[in-house]
């Protein structure tokens, strides 16, 4: 078997960003997939405790990579969370002068925000969390494990 | 139903990007991996040839091509493969439209190839295949890699 090969869900680690109290949500999501958007917001206003993984996906979102840096960048400011709500907030801008305009509006240090976000560190922490979607059968966004049932796609807005 | 593992791949003649055959024969020597898809450009369809396109180094890694078939002509699939920026192979059943996907057992009765997955070694003996529950249900590159 591969390295990709079918593995269960990875238990919530030190790595993992999680907010909220209640039922465990883990989502594998991309900041530039509008229904990915929907289900934070809506997400946002129930008593779940919500996982939230990195599922980039290139071909069908160019920014999502950029956008999923940017916030394990700002994680190391302890600022994962307000970079993760700025970025669903406005799906329109995720260039990278638009990143820096969030980094500095959140008041973090743009410079070493910067560094960070093209950093190989960073970069393999979104890549290993990809990975591990895939290999627990992410294939697209957004997918949630409710009580580790993988419910995947659009119709998993339907759960909320 | 979809060719089983250990049956020889069936005889078969698709069209590549170019509008050359493409047979049975293009199988021999190396591993390869056929994703039927039902549709170009529909959402579902989407996802998964862009995640799949995001592990191409890891299937080359494992020696293994990845092919794209649907039922679609070859200006619609160029049209898709342009549009997500993929570089996977796509190969038209389009003339005699489902020919090959009936071949392969994946043929919807509504004249679109089922969401399936058949790997063909290089001998051209079918590895593994898979067919989902429903075409609009995406099986998880992982499968594919469980078997490679």
């Amino acid at each position: 078997m591969s390295e990709l090969g079918s593995a269960p869900l990875i238990p919530l680690g030190p790595s993992d960003h999680v907010r909220g109290e209640g039922r465990l949500v883990v989502v594998y999501g991309d900041y530039e997939c509008p229904f990915c958007a929907v289900l934070d917001h809506r997400l946002a206003e129930l008593d779940v405790r919500m996982c939230f993984r990195h599922f980039p996906v290139r071909s069908s979102h160019p920014r999502a990579w950029p956008a999923a840096c940017a916030a394990e960048a700002a994680a190391e400011q302890g600022a994962f969370w307000a970079m993760h709500d700025a970025l669903f907030a406005d799906q329109g801008r995720l260039e990278d002068p638009h990143l820096w305009a969030r980094a500095e509006t959140l008041g973090l240090d743009v410079e070493r925000f910067d560094a960070a976000r093209r950093s190989d560190a960073v970069l393999a922490r979104v890549k290993a969390s990809f990975r591990a979607g895939v290999r627990c059968g992410v294939v697209t966004t957004p997918s949630a494990f409710l009580d580790g049932v993988l419910h995947p796609g659009r119709d998993v807005l339907d759960h909320f | 139903m979809i060719v089983e593992a250990g049956q020889p791949a069936p005889d078969f003649t698709l069209r590549t990007e170019e509008g050359e055959p493409f047979t049975r024969e293009h199988l021999l020597g190396r591993t390869s991996v056929l994703v039927f898809y039902p549709f170009a450009f529909s959402p579902v369809c989407t996802s998964q040839l862009s995640v799949y396109n995001d592990l191409l180094e890891d299937f080359t890694a494992r020696s293994a091509t990845l092919y794209g078939v649907s039922c679609d002509a070859s200006p619609s699939q160029i049209a898709f493969k342009q549009q997500l920026g993929i570089d996977i192979e796509q190969l038209s059943d389009f003339e005699p439209k489902g020919a090959t996907c009936r071949a392969f057992g994946v043929l919807h009765e509504g004249g679109f190839p089922q969401r399936a997955l058949v790997i063909v070694d290089p001998d051209g003996t079918v590895r593994w295949s898979h067919q989902a529950d429903s075409p609009g249900d995406l099986p998880g590159v992982n499968l594919i890699f469980d078997e490679l």
